[in-house]
């Protein structure tokens, strides 16, 4: 599956690195706490988060995510958008939160 | 055998520039061709390294060595220096600021994730003068040409 399958089965909105929008999406991690993150989320991982600063950038390239998704419709600001574009990550945003996101990914997966 | 020599001076007092040295040395083993697993082992460690730097002992300098066997990081500081290495390196251990732990770092990972990705972890420390963490990363089967 690709971002783009992604993002348009659950309705997901690009922020940013619409043109990275036929990378793999291969799994799903879930988590806000960047350390956690970064030593336990998969290369090709879906990052579900509401942790929207320019510092989930670092940790999205650091660790290979295929693309951030903000929940709840969780800000992302203008230092973070920047910093994506300049790094080519794709951050979608979701109007539900983690847990329905997480849950209609694993359906997707099978 | 080359070896690589790289510099950064990292800036304690700007938190937005947190982790570009890690995504800089990324981008150069990406570019030399290492193997991908010791790429992100090196990223990760070098990152919370890097981040240390900054919350706790506003900035520092880095140096690293790539060989085509090896990945060495230094990691120097003048801060406060850690009073107690072991509780430090207790999973979940921090002594990071609420404001700092609002921004999603602060989890105790920083030192448990080091040990986890490196090979080598060296930690030399004195409170009130500074630490010196030197990290060495082993690199596999590599075909990068240095």
């Amino acid at each position: 599956m690709t971002v783009k399958e992604l993002a348009t089965k659950l309705d997901l909105h690009f922020l940013c690195g619409e043109e990275q929008a036929d990378r793999p999406v291969t799994g799903c991690y879930c988590g806000d706490l960047l350390s956690w993150v970064m030593s336990r989320a998969k290369e090709g991982d879906a990052w579900l988060t509401v942790m929207g600063n320019i510092n989930s950038v670092g940790v999205a390239v650091l660790a290979d995510i295929a693309c951030i998704v903000l929940t709840e419709n969780a800000p992302f600001d203008l230092p973070a958008l920047e910093r994506a574009r300049q790094n080519r990550v794709v951050v979608l945003q979701a109007q539900k939160n983690t847990y329905e996101i997480a849950a209609a990914i694993a359906n997707l997966f099978g | 055998m080359s070896i690589l020599k790289l510099h950064y001076d990292i800036d304690g007092s700007d938190f937005t520039r947190a982790g570009e040295a890690s995504g800089k040395v990324k981008r150069v083993l990406k570019k030399l061709g290492l193997d991908a697993e010791a790429i992100r082992n090196v990223s990760i460690a070098m990152y919370e390294g890097e981040i240390n730097m900054v919350i706790h002992a506003g900035g520092g300098e880095i140096d690293v060595e790539i060989s085509s066997e090896l990945v060495t990081i230094v990691l120097t500081d003048h801060g406060p220096g850690i009073e107690d290495v072991s509780l430090a390196m207790k999973e979940g251990y921090s002594t990071a600021t609420d404001n700092i732990r609002s921004l999603g770092f602060g989890a105790g990972m920083g030192l448990p994730n080091i040990k986890k990705y490196a090979n080598e972890v060296a930690i030399d420390t004195k409170v009130g003068v500074g630490t010196t963490i030197t990290i060495k990363i082993y690199v596999p089967d590599c075909s990068a040409e240095l």
